[in-house]
């Protein structure tokens, strides 16, 4: 059987630390594979740090509401909010950096290349004003691509 | 306190004394390096054996630090646990900093 769960809490920086380490504490008891916490934490916090800086950067009252769903082989992680829309409307992709001259070294941007490298797959979808965020995990051992076609959201 | 310094030598040793370097923390961290670093030695060896969770915020926040330090000046990073690493890695940042397994491999160059 597939296990659920929701988390909910306010988009400041501390609150997303917590609903972060909250999200973890729950999959770990759900016996989430250690070995693939880490990439999880990561690729969770860069999607709601995401959402606190972009969607909602013009209110402080907004709401980030976290889904799990663990299942045999995977693990798929819904983030959605009631903020601005991604830039034209679509998932955005890793930036490329140029990391020669030390000076110009970039400071911010790698969020995106590290939720693409994380994941087994990503999906954008925004409707009724709300984006969704579906990142979807393959579990050691299991032998799912983490696809996220197949399912509804 | 966050961080704490130490100098052994001409270098500077700055610990950060908190298992998340992430979004709620990556300006005091660059603030907290800019007060740990000043009129200090030009080596500085940030010892991040105690950070267990790093995010592409305090990623930024080291990348600051390293250049606030200014011209001469040197950040180098010692006792990565594995997703420090693997977030240096992923970001090619372990490209742009010399990375050290401790604190006493930093202070004799060996590098890993």
């Amino acid at each position: 059987m597939p296990e659920r769960f929701t988390h909910r809490f306010r988009a400041t920086e501390l609150a997303a630390r917590g609903g972060i380490v909250a999200v973890m504490a729950r999959l770990r008891t759900l016996e989430l594979p250690e070995q693939i916490a880490g990439d999880v934490e990561l690729a969770l916090a860069e999607a709601i740090n995401n959402v606190t800086e972009h969607a909602y950067r013009e209110r402080e009252d907004g709401i980030i509401t976290v889904t799990a769903r663990l299942e045999d082989k995977r693990l798929v992680l819904r983030i959605s909010d009631n903020g601005l829309p991604m830039p034209e409307g679509k998932l955005p992709q890793p930036k490329t950096h140029d990391l020669s001259g030390a000076s110009e070294l970039p400071e911010g941007g790698f969020g995106w290349g590290l939720i693409h490298a994380l994941t087994n797959s990503v999906r954008y979808d925004r409707r009724a004003q709300r984006n969704t965020l579906s990142m979807a995990f393959a579990l050691p051992g299991g032998e799912d691509d983490g696809a996220l076609s197949h399912t509804a959201p | 306190m966050f961080l704490s310094s130490t100098q052994r030598g001409d270098t500077c040793i700055v610990a950060v004394n908190a298992e998340r370097i992430d979004a709620a923390v990556a300006i005091k961290f660059k603030e907290d390096m800019r007060t740990e670093t000043a009129n200090g030695p030009d080596r500085v060896i940030l010892d991040l054996s105690a950070v267990k969770f790093i995010d592409s915020s305090g990623l930024g926040a080291i990348v600051a630090s390293m250049k606030q330090l200014g011209e001469g000046r040197k950040l180098d990073l010692a006792g990565l646990t594995p997703l420090v690493d693997k977030v240096l890695r992923l970001t090619r940042m372990d490209t742009v900093f010399t990375l050290f397994p401790s604190i006493d491999d930093a202070m004799i160059g060996l590098e890993g």
